[in-house]
């Protein structure tokens, strides 16, 4: 039994929810690869060989993978999915694109976002926004399964010595091209990494505002900054800042909520956090039956006195 | 160009499910069922690319029980024009529903299907990629922006971090994300024509799918608890606390 992980990476690094997808590869139980599929990922080979519990790396190298394109990634695992037992992928945006396509070709069911690894064969999942946690068991002979980071802690990222393996790179597929991307730049940890997230809701009433008053909050804790849906919708907040059901699920060691309300879909997201604070001037906002320290007043007045009191 | 969208009946994103207490599921009698809020979204492009004139018939399909009927219905008054109904009491993985579409892309050689990225009642995700592996169409998910010129789709797509754009030749797939549109209200003169516009009823074993689930759930429960945690009066016992009692800066 041999459990292949899919590395997120960006060709010069391994990104750190592939160290999560590995914890859970080794509770499946049995041997743990990684694959790295990239453009001159040399680099990133040679770091995925030195996550402690690793045995082998398998490099595939090739312009096709410089991108991620769904349709290539999925081919280069096909190319060698029958010496797995088990296939799994970190439940990020790129995850959650390639694994589908790997499980159908496959013709076996996947396992989404799994946040707990029972048996080698049973999982446990969060399904109905977090509301209810499944445990399935698959009937197929190869389990492919989407990772919950949250669900899972980092495997060291250094210790380790695996061999790195070369192989032939699946051809392009020639279905799906590059043509851009805007990726915004900043110095802030990635929102699924952070230690600390300051988090802004509705209530902040405008763009200029959200970032008036959580940017000096989210550089003093040197923190990433979420949002919450109703702030991503009025245009405050950047599409991929969203924390819920289905934008990113976070868990970081201390969550600060400022005027979210916290609706179900919001809380799917942010719930496992170690410790919640919730700002809101509304004494029955939902948030408040999550937050470990509920301050009820308004925000405009307590973040910027809290950025003080720091 | 014809445009095929699943649509899934699922528990209404208002409703808080309650985990049945023999713990084989979320109890689901009696709640209010309404299309997944992503496949909406998705119907609603579907409808305005032939408003646009790109694309020329938007067909809704459904798997699943016979009340899936009043989710196409619903996909009709949003402006689809007619409306395939796949059904079975078998309860369906996306593996299955992907099967199916696949079937009924063969017979209907839509120009482009698209689909809500994910169900909010399975959380999955899977489908649309799915169906694109089988019919071996290129993917297109969780889209914000959709654009067709020709035969060529620009898609920009939601990833970690930003936004991408990636370009390909129809036909292919495309997952619907929060961002891709607004769907409109539907009317009731609407409501009114949907009921009037085809609606066809298939059965898995006519497209000769097996649908039988691969994955068995053993058990459903209660996520833990998080209690409520304490009021503080004032910013400065916040700051306090944290830095004394929970200790995280």
């Amino acid at each position: 039994m041999t459990s292949l992980v899919i590395a997120e990476h960006d060709n010069a690094s391994i990104r750190g929810a592939t160290l999560n997808t590995v914890t859970a590869a080794l509770a499946c139980g049995g041997d743990v690869h990684v694959l790295v599929a990239g453009a001159n990922a040399g680099a990133a080979a040679a770091q995925a060989a030195q996550i402690a519990g690793v045995s082998k790396v398998i490099h595939a190298d090739g312009a096709q993978f410089a991108h991620g394109l769904a349709e290539n990634v999925a081919a280069q695992v096909l190319a060698i999915a029958a010496n797995y037992s088990h296939i799994l992928f970190p439940a990020t945006a790129g995850g959650k694109n390639v694994a589908p396509r790997v499980a159908a070709k496959l013709d076996v069911a996947q396992i989404s976002d799994i946040t707990k690894v029972d048996a080698a064969d049973t999982f446990e999942r969060p399904i109905y926004a977090g509301n209810a946690i499944a445990i399935v068991q698959s009937l197929d002979a190869t389990k492919v399964i989407t990772v919950r980071t949250t669900g899972f802690d980092p495997a060291a990222a250094t210790g380790g010595s695996a061999s790195v393996e070369a192989v032939a790179a699946a051809s392009d597929s020639g279905k799906s091209t590059f043509v851009g991307s805007e990726i915004a730049k900043n110095d802030r940890p990635e929102l699924t990494a952070a230690k600390i997230i300051v988090s802004g809701g509705r209530a902040l009433g405008s763009a200029e505002k959200f970032n008036e008053v959580m940017t000096p909050l989210a550089d003093k804790l040197g923190a990433a900054i979420g949002a919450s849906r109703a702030a991503v919708d009025a245009g405050y907040a950047a599409n991929d800042l969203q924390v819920g059901q289905t934008g990113k699920i976070v868990a970081p060691q201390l969550y600060i909520a400022a005027g979210i309300s916290g609706a179900i879909q919001h809380l799917a997201g942010m719930k496992d956090s170690k410790v919640i604070v919730a700002i809101n001037k509304d004494p029955e906002a939902p948030i408040f039956s999550v937050a470990d320290y509920g301050l009820e007043a308004d925000l405009f007045t307590a973040v910027p006195e809290l950025v003080k009191a720091l | 160009m014809k445009v095929l969208v699943p649509v899934k009946r699922v528990v209404d994103y208002n409703v808080k499910v309650r985990v049945k207490s023999d713990n084989t599921g979320v109890d689901i009698a009696n709640v209010k069922m309404s299309m997944n809020p992503f496949d909406e979204i998705a119907i609603e492009e579907a409808v305005r690319l032939r408003e646009k004139g790109v694309a020329t018939e938007v067909i809704a399909v459904s798997c699943g029980v016979a009340q899936c009927q009043e989710t196409l219905r619903t996909a009709m008054a949003i402006g689809a024009d007619r409306a395939i109904l796949v059904q079975t009491d078998v309860e369906l993985q996306p593996l299955a529903v992907a099967k199916l579409l696949k079937a009924l892309v063969d017979k209907e050689q839509p120009g482009l299907i698209i689909l809500g990225k994910q169900a909010i009642d399975d959380d999955c995700n899977q489908t649309g990629q799915m169906l694109a592996a089988l019919a071996d169409l290129p993917q297109g998910t969780f889209a914000s922006k959709v654009e067709i010129d020709g035969g060529v789709l620009k898609v920009t797509r939601e990833i970690d971090g930003g936004l991408e754009t990636l370009s390909m030749n129809l036909p292919a797939v495309i997952t619907a994300d929060l961002r891709l549109n607004e769907p409109r209200y539907v009317t009731l003169p609407n409501i009114m024509k949907a009921k009037k516009k085809p609606l066809d009823t298939l059965t898995p074993e006519a497209l000769g799918v097996d649908v039988a689930p691969r994955l068995k759930t053993l058990k459903v429960s209660e996520p833990a608890k998080r209690g409520a945690g304490i009021k503080v009066p004032d910013v400065a016992t916040l700051v306090d606390k944290l830095k004394n009692e929970a200790k995280v800066i």
